[in-house]
């Protein structure tokens, strides 16, 4: 939910050269089914934490919807699913 | 009337309840380990309880005066208080999340989308999935949704 402004802040911070995009409108998030309505710090909806790893035509191969946004995904299991792609 | 002793327990129980609480946010939670599940919080809110026990007893020894008795309660108190609010946000309120129950799932194809990048250019997901990468087609696409605000 942050805006390109707030994400090009982000990346350019923490140094990331992957693509950042912004859903200010929820259009995704809703499409994806992963609205969490009113847990942003002022009310609005944002998206709970969600992973999707797709191979080259788009099929979802790996997916991590975690019970406890505490709880995230380690960058060795993503790589590990990454690396079954063809 | 006899002079008595600093109670160091209670309030280095309180003061390690503090700082267990609040380097969650300002320092556990750039590492991974310990940041999904916080057991370097919990293990200082354990050495704290336990002090704050010691303290609590120590304080309500008969020849301790009302006073300590009271700040120990009050001490006490507080940091109860705020090993509840932790666990709480940590381990209660932190899995109130939707069903997502539509969430595309594995061998499911992603639903297309299109939005703004960092730079105000649209993109869109079958644009990722086909733009190739320093002159080779791309694996794959890894979607990352998080909640804002870092």
């Amino acid at each position: 939910m942050d805006s390109p402004e707030q994400s090009r802040d982000l990346s350019a911070k923490a140094g990331y050269t992957f693509t950042f995009l912004s859903d200010p409108k929820a259009e995704a998030i809703r499409r994806y089914d992963l609205v969490h309505a009113g847990a942003g710090d002022k009310g609005q909806d944002i998206a709970r934490p969600a992973e999707f790893l797709l191979d080259s035509s788009g099929t979802v191969r790996w997916v991590n919807l975690t019970e406890n946004y505490w709880m995230r995904p380690r960058p060795e299991q993503i790589l590990e699913a990454a690396q079954a792609l063809r | 009337m006899t002079i008595q002793r600093f109670n160091w327990q209670i309030w280095t129980g309180f003061l390690l309840t503090l700082a267990a609480g609040f380097s969650y946010p300002l320092v556990f939670v750039r590492w991974p380990i310990t940041r999904g599940f916080p057991w370097a919080n919990l293990l200082l809110f354990g050495i704290a309880a336990a002090l704050l026990l010691v303290g609590v007893r120590r304080a309500f020894a008969p020849e301790r005066r009302r006073r300590s008795k009271i700040a120990a309660s009050i001490l006490a108190t507080l940091s109860v208080a705020m090993i509840g609010v932790f666990i709480f946000a940590a381990f209660i309120m932190s899995r109130w999340l939707p069903a997502s129950e539509g969430a595309p799932q594995i061998a499911q194809r992603a639903p297309d989308f299109t939005l703004a990048d960092t730079s105000g250019r649209m993109v869109s997901l079958s644009e990722l999935l086909s733009t190739p990468i320093k002159g080779t087609a791309p694996k794959g696409v890894l979607l990352i949704f998080y909640r804002g605000y870092w």
